[in-house]
Protein backbone atom coordinates (compact mmCIF):
# COMPACT_ATOMS: atom_id res chain seq x y z
CA UNK A 1 0.00 0.00 0.00
CA UNK A 2 1.43 3.34 -0.95
CA UNK A 3 0.47 6.54 0.81
CA UNK A 4 1.68 9.66 -0.87
CA UNK A 5 0.56 12.84 -2.59
CA UNK A 6 -0.89 12.43 -6.07
CA UNK A 7 1.04 15.46 -7.32
CA UNK A 8 4.42 14.61 -5.87
CA UNK A 9 5.46 11.08 -6.69
CA UNK A 10 8.95 11.44 -5.30
CA UNK A 11 8.01 11.03 -1.66
CA UNK A 12 5.73 8.40 -0.22
CA UNK A 13 5.25 5.90 2.57
CA UNK A 14 4.78 2.23 1.81
CA UNK A 15 2.83 0.20 4.33
CA UNK A 16 3.69 -3.50 4.08
CA UNK A 17 1.60 -6.10 5.88
CA UNK A 18 3.06 -9.27 7.38
CA UNK A 19 6.60 -7.89 7.47
CA UNK A 20 8.99 -6.96 10.25
CA UNK A 21 12.56 -5.85 10.80
CA UNK A 22 13.90 -8.75 8.76
CA UNK A 23 12.92 -7.32 5.39
CA UNK A 24 12.55 -3.67 6.38
CA UNK A 25 16.09 -3.17 7.67
CA UNK A 26 17.63 -4.93 4.66
CA UNK A 27 15.57 -2.83 2.24
CA UNK A 28 16.49 0.31 4.16
CA UNK A 29 20.15 -0.56 3.69
CA UNK A 30 19.84 -0.98 -0.08
CA UNK A 31 17.69 2.16 -0.35
CA UNK A 32 20.25 4.20 1.53
CA UNK A 33 22.97 3.11 -0.82
CA UNK A 34 21.03 4.32 -3.88
CA UNK A 35 22.26 7.81 -4.85
CA UNK A 36 18.76 8.89 -5.92
CA UNK A 37 17.44 8.70 -2.36
CA UNK A 38 17.47 11.74 -0.09
CA UNK A 39 15.70 10.15 2.84
CA UNK A 40 14.62 6.66 3.78
CA UNK A 41 13.62 4.94 6.96
CA UNK A 42 11.19 2.45 8.40
CA UNK A 43 9.02 2.24 11.47
CA UNK A 44 6.82 -0.34 13.09
CA UNK A 45 3.63 1.38 14.24
CA UNK A 46 2.81 -1.27 16.85
CA UNK A 47 4.78 -4.38 17.78
CA UNK A 48 1.67 -6.55 17.98
CA UNK A 49 0.69 -5.81 14.36
CA UNK A 50 2.93 -7.29 11.72
CA UNK A 51 3.05 -4.10 9.70
CA UNK A 52 5.96 -1.93 8.58
CA UNK A 53 5.94 1.61 7.16
CA UNK A 54 8.83 2.39 4.81
CA UNK A 55 9.33 6.05 3.94
CA UNK A 56 11.20 6.95 0.74
CA UNK A 57 12.03 10.44 -0.53
CA UNK A 58 14.01 10.81 -3.73
CA UNK A 59 15.73 13.44 -5.83
CA UNK A 60 13.22 13.25 -8.66
CA UNK A 61 12.43 9.67 -9.60
CA UNK A 62 9.08 8.22 -8.46
CA UNK A 63 9.50 6.62 -5.05
CA UNK A 64 7.83 3.38 -6.18
CA UNK A 65 10.43 2.79 -8.89
CA UNK A 66 13.28 3.48 -6.49
CA UNK A 67 11.86 1.03 -3.97
CA UNK A 68 11.42 -1.62 -6.64
CA UNK A 69 15.01 -1.12 -7.76
CA UNK A 70 16.23 -1.43 -4.19
CA UNK A 71 14.31 -4.70 -3.78
CA UNK A 72 15.78 -6.00 -7.04
CA UNK A 73 19.26 -5.11 -5.79
CA UNK A 74 18.54 -6.96 -2.56
CA UNK A 75 17.44 -10.02 -4.52
CA UNK A 76 20.61 -9.96 -6.61
CA UNK A 77 22.69 -9.66 -3.45
CA UNK A 78 20.88 -12.66 -1.93
CA UNK A 79 21.44 -14.76 -5.03
CA UNK A 80 25.11 -13.89 -4.98
CA UNK A 81 25.34 -14.76 -1.27
CA UNK A 82 23.72 -18.11 -1.96
CA UNK A 83 26.02 -19.04 -4.84
CA UNK A 84 29.17 -17.93 -2.97
CA UNK A 85 28.06 -19.92 0.07
CA UNK A 86 27.40 -23.07 -1.97
CA UNK A 87 30.80 -22.80 -3.63
CA UNK A 88 32.49 -22.30 -0.27
CA UNK A 89 30.77 -25.36 1.21
CA UNK A 90 31.69 -27.50 -1.81
CA UNK A 91 35.30 -26.31 -1.62
CA UNK A 92 35.46 -27.05 2.10
CA UNK A 93 34.12 -30.55 1.53
CA UNK A 94 36.60 -31.37 -1.23
CA UNK A 95 39.52 -29.99 0.78
CA UNK A 96 38.41 -32.06 3.78
CA UNK A 97 38.25 -35.30 1.80
CA UNK A 98 41.70 -34.56 0.36
CA UNK A 99 43.00 -34.03 3.89
CA UNK A 100 41.42 -37.21 5.18
CA UNK A 101 42.98 -39.14 2.34
CA UNK A 102 46.39 -37.67 3.08
CA UNK A 103 46.22 -38.65 6.74
CA UNK A 104 45.28 -42.20 5.84
CA UNK B 1 59.99 26.03 -1.58
CA UNK B 2 59.69 22.76 -3.50
CA UNK B 3 57.17 22.88 -6.29
CA UNK B 4 54.12 20.72 -5.50
CA UNK B 5 51.44 20.02 -8.07
CA UNK B 6 48.07 21.48 -7.14
CA UNK B 7 46.59 18.00 -7.22
CA UNK B 8 48.84 16.79 -4.43
CA UNK B 9 47.92 19.44 -1.89
CA UNK B 10 46.48 17.89 1.25
CA UNK B 11 42.93 19.21 1.01
CA UNK B 12 42.16 17.99 -2.51
CA UNK B 13 39.77 15.00 -2.45
CA UNK B 14 41.55 11.98 -3.88
CA UNK B 15 38.76 9.47 -4.17
CA UNK B 16 39.53 7.50 -1.05
CA UNK B 17 39.11 8.40 2.55
CA UNK B 18 41.89 9.58 4.83
CA UNK B 19 42.96 6.80 7.21
CA UNK B 20 41.20 8.10 10.31
CA UNK B 21 37.85 8.29 8.50
CA UNK B 22 38.39 4.87 6.97
CA UNK B 23 38.95 3.54 10.49
CA UNK B 24 35.71 5.11 11.66
CA UNK B 25 33.84 3.72 8.71
CA UNK B 26 35.04 0.15 8.92
CA UNK B 27 35.82 -0.51 12.59
CA UNK B 28 33.94 -0.37 15.87
CA UNK B 29 36.32 0.99 18.48
CA UNK B 30 35.79 -0.90 21.74
CA UNK B 31 36.94 1.33 24.56
CA UNK B 32 36.78 0.37 28.21
CA UNK B 33 33.61 2.34 28.85
CA UNK B 34 31.57 1.84 25.68
CA UNK B 35 32.01 1.01 22.01
CA UNK B 36 32.09 3.94 19.57
CA UNK B 37 31.34 4.26 15.85
CA UNK B 38 28.97 1.34 16.04
CA UNK B 39 26.68 2.44 13.21
CA UNK B 40 27.33 1.49 9.59
CA UNK B 41 27.61 4.50 7.30
CA UNK B 42 25.07 3.49 4.69
CA UNK B 43 24.01 6.77 3.13
CA UNK B 44 25.34 7.08 -0.40
CA UNK B 45 26.26 10.73 -0.01
CA UNK B 46 27.88 10.44 3.40
CA UNK B 47 31.32 11.35 2.16
CA UNK B 48 30.23 13.60 -0.69
CA UNK B 49 32.20 16.54 0.65
CA UNK B 50 35.39 14.49 0.54
CA UNK B 51 34.54 13.30 -2.95
CA UNK B 52 34.12 9.63 -2.05
CA UNK B 53 31.11 7.74 -3.35
CA UNK B 54 29.63 5.52 -0.67
CA UNK B 55 26.87 4.09 -2.83
CA UNK B 56 26.26 0.42 -3.41
CA UNK B 57 27.90 -0.82 -6.47
CA UNK B 58 26.65 -4.33 -7.06
CA UNK B 59 29.71 -5.35 -9.02
CA UNK B 60 31.93 -4.24 -6.16
CA UNK B 61 29.82 -6.18 -3.68
CA UNK B 62 29.99 -9.26 -5.87
CA UNK B 63 33.75 -8.87 -6.12
CA UNK B 64 34.49 -8.28 -2.47
CA UNK B 65 32.03 -10.65 -0.83
CA UNK B 66 33.44 -13.98 0.27
CA UNK B 67 32.48 -16.90 2.47
CA UNK B 68 34.91 -19.18 4.28
CA UNK B 69 33.68 -22.30 5.99
CA UNK B 70 35.60 -23.01 9.19
CA UNK B 71 33.78 -26.06 10.54
CA UNK B 72 31.03 -28.17 9.04
CA UNK B 73 29.52 -31.21 10.74
CA UNK B 74 26.14 -32.87 10.48
CA UNK B 75 24.69 -30.77 13.24
CA UNK B 76 26.45 -27.45 13.25
CA UNK B 77 28.63 -25.23 11.19
CA UNK B 78 30.75 -22.13 11.59
CA UNK B 79 31.56 -19.90 8.65
CA UNK B 80 32.78 -16.37 7.94
CA UNK B 81 30.97 -13.89 5.75
CA UNK B 82 33.11 -10.96 4.66
CA UNK B 83 31.84 -7.86 2.92
CA UNK B 84 28.19 -7.93 3.96
CA UNK B 85 26.16 -5.40 5.92
CA UNK B 86 24.86 -6.21 9.42
CA UNK B 87 21.25 -5.67 8.30
CA UNK B 88 21.53 -8.60 5.89
CA UNK B 89 23.39 -10.80 8.38
CA UNK B 90 20.71 -10.09 10.97
CA UNK B 91 17.96 -10.79 8.44
CA UNK B 92 19.49 -14.23 7.79
CA UNK B 93 19.75 -14.91 11.50
CA UNK B 94 16.13 -13.91 12.12
CA UNK B 95 14.89 -16.04 9.24
CA UNK B 96 16.93 -19.04 10.42
CA UNK B 97 15.38 -18.87 13.85
CA UNK B 98 11.79 -17.99 12.99
CA UNK B 99 10.87 -18.47 9.36
CA UNK B 100 12.42 -21.65 8.01
CA UNK B 101 9.62 -24.23 8.31
CA UNK B 102 9.88 -27.65 9.96
CA UNK B 103 7.56 -30.41 11.13
CA UNK B 104 6.50 -30.74 14.74
CA UNK B 105 3.76 -32.54 16.61
CA UNK B 106 0.70 -30.36 16.90
CA UNK B 107 -2.34 -32.54 17.69
CA UNK B 108 -2.18 -35.37 20.21
CA UNK B 109 -5.12 -37.76 20.46
CA UNK B 110 -4.84 -39.45 23.84
CA UNK B 111 -6.62 -42.75 24.23
CA UNK B 112 -5.34 -43.62 27.66
CA UNK B 113 -3.05 -41.84 30.08
CA UNK B 114 -2.83 -43.22 33.60
CA UNK B 115 0.64 -41.88 34.30
CA UNK B 116 1.55 -39.09 36.70
CA UNK B 117 2.17 -36.65 33.84
CA UNK B 118 -0.91 -34.68 32.89
CA UNK B 119 -2.31 -34.89 29.35
CA UNK B 120 -1.46 -31.35 28.40
CA UNK B 121 2.06 -31.52 29.82
CA UNK B 122 2.69 -34.73 27.89
CA UNK B 123 1.29 -33.17 24.72
CA UNK B 124 3.45 -30.08 25.18
CA UNK B 125 6.57 -32.17 25.60
CA UNK B 126 5.72 -34.24 22.53
CA UNK B 127 5.47 -31.03 20.52
CA UNK B 128 9.00 -30.06 21.41
CA UNK B 129 10.62 -33.22 20.00
CA UNK B 130 12.58 -32.45 16.81
CA UNK B 131 11.37 -34.60 13.93
CA UNK B 132 14.01 -35.66 11.44
CA UNK B 133 12.13 -35.12 8.24
CA UNK B 134 12.68 -32.82 5.24
CA UNK B 135 9.91 -30.24 5.62
CA UNK B 136 10.16 -29.27 1.95
CA UNK B 137 8.33 -32.48 1.04
CA UNK B 138 5.23 -31.34 2.88
CA UNK B 139 2.60 -28.64 2.58
CA UNK B 140 1.06 -26.46 5.20
CA UNK B 141 -2.21 -27.66 6.67
CA UNK B 142 -4.91 -25.12 7.36
CA UNK B 143 -8.00 -25.46 9.55
CA UNK B 144 -10.25 -26.80 6.82
CA UNK B 145 -7.90 -29.39 5.33
CA UNK B 146 -8.30 -33.04 6.07
CA UNK B 147 -5.13 -34.69 7.29
CA UNK B 148 -3.52 -36.62 4.46
CA UNK B 149 -0.03 -37.81 3.70
CA UNK B 150 0.88 -34.50 2.08
CA UNK B 151 0.53 -32.44 5.22
CA UNK B 152 0.63 -34.70 8.29
CA UNK B 153 2.89 -37.29 9.84
CA UNK B 154 1.27 -39.66 12.32
CA UNK B 155 3.06 -41.21 15.27
CA UNK B 156 1.84 -43.71 17.79
CA UNK B 157 2.97 -44.19 21.36
CA UNK B 158 1.85 -47.13 23.47
CA UNK B 159 3.75 -47.98 26.60
CA UNK B 160 2.47 -50.05 29.50
CA UNK B 161 4.24 -50.91 32.67
CA UNK B 162 3.59 -54.42 34.00
CA UNK B 163 2.29 -54.86 37.50
CA UNK B 164 5.21 -55.50 39.83
CA UNK B 165 7.58 -54.71 36.96
CA UNK B 166 10.49 -52.25 37.13
CA UNK B 167 9.95 -48.49 36.74
CA UNK B 168 9.94 -47.49 33.07
CA UNK B 169 11.20 -44.30 31.54
CA UNK B 170 9.46 -43.36 28.32
CA UNK B 171 11.88 -41.95 25.78
CA UNK B 172 11.37 -40.43 22.38
CA UNK B 173 12.27 -43.63 20.56
CA UNK B 174 9.03 -45.18 21.74
CA UNK B 175 7.23 -43.09 19.12
CA UNK B 176 6.47 -45.26 16.13
CA UNK B 177 5.72 -43.82 12.75
CA UNK B 178 2.45 -44.96 11.21
CA UNK B 179 2.65 -44.90 7.45
CA UNK B 180 -1.03 -44.77 6.65
CA UNK B 181 -0.77 -45.59 3.02
CA UNK B 182 1.64 -42.84 2.05
CA UNK B 183 4.09 -42.75 -0.82
CA UNK B 184 6.69 -40.90 1.18
CA UNK B 185 10.30 -42.09 1.09
CA UNK B 186 11.29 -44.52 3.79
CA UNK B 187 14.03 -42.51 5.41
CA UNK B 188 11.66 -40.63 7.63
CA UNK B 189 11.77 -41.51 11.25
CA UNK B 190 11.33 -39.67 14.45
CA UNK B 191 14.50 -38.30 15.91
CA UNK B 192 15.53 -41.16 18.09
CA UNK B 193 17.86 -43.67 19.50
CA UNK B 194 21.21 -42.05 19.06
CA UNK B 195 22.50 -42.95 22.51
CA UNK B 196 24.88 -40.00 22.53
CA UNK B 197 22.50 -37.26 23.51
CA UNK B 198 19.37 -37.19 21.49
CA UNK B 199 16.92 -39.16 23.60
CA UNK B 200 14.40 -37.15 25.44
CA UNK B 201 12.79 -38.46 28.52
CA UNK B 202 9.20 -37.72 28.97
CA UNK B 203 7.96 -39.46 31.95
CA UNK B 204 8.76 -42.30 34.30
CA UNK B 205 6.06 -44.49 35.65
CA UNK B 206 5.52 -47.58 37.69
CA UNK B 207 3.12 -50.43 38.12
CA UNK B 208 0.16 -50.77 35.83
CA UNK B 209 0.31 -47.28 34.40
CA UNK B 210 -0.17 -46.88 30.70
CA UNK B 211 0.10 -44.27 27.98
CA UNK B 212 -1.60 -44.76 24.64
CA UNK B 213 -1.78 -41.91 22.17
CA UNK B 214 -1.58 -40.89 18.55
CA UNK B 215 0.30 -37.74 17.58
CA UNK B 216 -0.08 -35.72 14.37
CA UNK B 217 2.84 -33.62 13.18
CA UNK B 218 2.31 -30.70 10.81
CA UNK B 219 4.45 -28.07 9.11
CA UNK B 220 4.90 -24.71 10.74
CA UNK B 221 7.32 -21.83 11.34
CA UNK B 222 9.20 -20.73 14.44
CA UNK B 223 7.22 -17.48 14.36
CA UNK B 224 4.10 -19.30 15.52
CA UNK B 225 5.70 -21.50 18.14
CA UNK B 226 9.33 -22.19 18.99
CA UNK B 227 8.85 -25.95 18.53
CA UNK B 228 8.95 -25.32 14.77
CA UNK B 229 12.35 -23.64 14.85
CA UNK B 230 14.88 -25.67 12.82
CA UNK B 231 17.93 -24.43 14.72
CA UNK B 232 18.69 -24.93 18.37
CA UNK B 233 20.24 -21.54 17.87
CA UNK B 234 21.98 -19.41 15.25
CA UNK B 235 24.19 -16.45 16.06
CA UNK B 236 26.92 -14.27 14.64
CA UNK B 237 29.67 -12.06 15.98
CA UNK B 238 31.87 -9.53 14.27
CA UNK B 239 35.54 -10.36 13.84
CA UNK B 240 37.55 -8.85 16.70
CA UNK B 241 40.79 -7.05 15.89
CA UNK B 242 43.45 -6.51 18.54
CA UNK B 243 46.15 -4.00 17.69
CA UNK B 244 49.19 -2.99 19.72
CA UNK B 245 49.59 0.75 19.41
CA UNK B 246 52.97 0.87 21.10
CA UNK B 247 55.80 -1.57 21.59
CA UNK B 248 55.08 -3.66 24.68
CA UNK B 249 58.32 -5.07 26.04
CA UNK B 250 59.75 -7.21 28.79
CA UNK B 251 57.74 -7.05 32.00
CA UNK B 252 54.79 -5.34 30.40
CA UNK B 253 54.74 -8.06 27.76
CA UNK B 254 54.67 -10.80 30.38
CA UNK B 255 51.89 -8.99 32.20
CA UNK B 256 49.86 -8.63 29.02
CA UNK B 257 50.15 -12.27 28.12
CA UNK B 258 49.06 -13.31 31.58
CA UNK B 259 46.12 -10.91 31.66
CA UNK B 260 44.31 -12.32 28.65
CA UNK B 261 42.02 -15.24 29.57
CA UNK B 262 41.94 -16.65 26.04
CA UNK B 263 45.66 -16.27 25.21
CA UNK B 264 45.39 -13.76 22.41
CA UNK B 265 48.94 -12.49 22.95
CA UNK B 266 52.28 -14.22 22.60
CA UNK B 267 55.82 -13.38 23.55
CA UNK B 268 58.38 -12.99 20.85
CA UNK B 269 62.10 -12.94 21.53
CA UNK B 270 63.70 -10.06 19.69
CA UNK B 271 67.24 -10.99 20.61
CA UNK B 272 69.63 -9.45 23.16
CA UNK B 273 67.30 -10.81 25.86
CA UNK B 274 64.49 -8.42 24.98
CA UNK B 275 60.97 -9.74 24.71
CA UNK B 276 58.05 -8.28 22.83
CA UNK B 277 54.36 -9.02 22.86
CA UNK B 278 52.56 -9.83 19.63
CA UNK B 279 48.98 -10.59 18.77
CA UNK B 280 48.68 -14.27 17.92
CA UNK B 281 45.01 -15.25 18.02
CA UNK B 282 42.84 -12.17 17.69
CA UNK B 283 39.93 -14.27 16.43
CA UNK B 284 39.60 -15.90 19.83
CA UNK B 285 39.24 -12.56 21.58
CA UNK B 286 36.00 -12.26 23.53
CA UNK B 287 36.45 -8.51 24.09
CA UNK B 288 36.44 -8.93 27.84
CA UNK B 289 38.56 -5.75 28.05
CA UNK B 290 40.97 -7.31 30.56
CA UNK B 291 43.94 -6.16 28.52
CA UNK B 292 42.88 -2.51 28.69
CA UNK B 293 41.95 -2.55 32.35
CA UNK B 294 44.29 -0.60 34.54
CA UNK B 295 46.34 2.52 34.07
CA UNK B 296 47.71 3.41 30.67
CA UNK B 297 46.83 0.13 28.98
CA UNK B 298 44.37 1.88 26.69
CA UNK B 299 47.28 3.68 25.07
CA UNK B 300 49.03 0.45 24.27
CA UNK B 301 46.28 -1.92 23.18
CA UNK B 302 43.37 -1.09 20.87
CA UNK B 303 40.37 -3.38 20.67
CA UNK B 304 38.28 -3.12 17.56
CA UNK B 305 35.69 -5.03 15.61
CA UNK B 306 35.56 -5.24 11.83
CA UNK B 307 32.12 -4.03 10.78
CA UNK B 308 31.62 -6.19 7.73
CA UNK B 309 33.18 -9.51 8.78
CA UNK B 310 30.73 -11.87 10.49
CA UNK B 311 31.51 -15.19 12.13
CA UNK B 312 28.26 -17.11 11.80
CA UNK B 313 27.45 -20.22 13.82
CA UNK B 314 24.41 -22.35 13.07
CA UNK B 315 23.41 -25.30 15.27
CA UNK B 316 20.71 -27.41 13.70
CA UNK B 317 18.28 -29.66 15.61
CA UNK B 318 18.64 -32.34 12.95
CA UNK B 319 15.73 -31.89 10.55
CA UNK B 320 17.92 -30.27 7.90
CA UNK B 321 21.72 -30.01 7.76
CA UNK B 322 23.01 -26.53 8.63
CA UNK B 323 24.23 -25.58 5.16
CA UNK B 324 20.83 -26.41 3.68
CA UNK B 325 19.20 -24.33 6.41
CA UNK B 326 21.24 -21.28 5.45
CA UNK B 327 20.44 -21.67 1.75
CA UNK B 328 16.75 -22.00 2.61
CA UNK B 329 16.94 -18.84 4.73
CA UNK B 330 18.45 -16.84 1.85
CA UNK B 331 15.76 -18.21 -0.49
CA UNK B 332 13.09 -17.08 1.94
CA UNK B 333 14.49 -13.53 1.95
CA UNK B 334 14.45 -13.53 -1.86
CA UNK B 335 10.83 -14.71 -1.83
CA UNK B 336 9.88 -11.90 0.52
CA UNK B 337 11.42 -9.33 -1.83
CA UNK B 338 9.63 -10.85 -4.78
CA UNK B 339 6.34 -10.77 -2.96
CA UNK B 340 6.70 -7.07 -2.23
CA UNK B 341 7.77 -6.33 -5.80
CA UNK B 342 4.68 -8.02 -7.23
CA UNK B 343 2.52 -6.20 -4.71
CA UNK B 344 3.97 -2.88 -5.79
CA UNK B 345 3.55 -3.48 -9.50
Amino acid sequence: MEHGSSKDLTASTFSLADEDHTLANSVRFTLNQDPRVTFCGYSIPHPSDARVNIRVQTTGDPAKEVLKDALQDLMIMCQHVRSTFDNAVAEFRTSKTVEDMKIK
Amino acid sequence: MPRVSALDLPDVPKGHLPPHLELQRTRVLCASDAPTHTETIQYSGAYASVGVDNSLRLDQFCRDFRVEVIRLTEDDMEFDMVGIDPSLANAFRRILIAEVPTMAIEKVLIANNTSVVQDEVLAHRLGLIPIKVDPRLFEYMSENDTPNEKNTIVFKLHVKCKIKGPRLTVKSDELKWLSNGSELPLEMESHTSDPASKQKTYTAFTCSQEIELEAHAVKGMGKTHAKWSPVSTAWYRMLPEVVLLQEVEDEMAEELVKKCPVNVFDIEDVGKGKKRATVARSRACTLCRECIRGEDWEKRVALRRVKDHFIFTIESTGALPPEVLFTEAVKILEDKCERVITELS
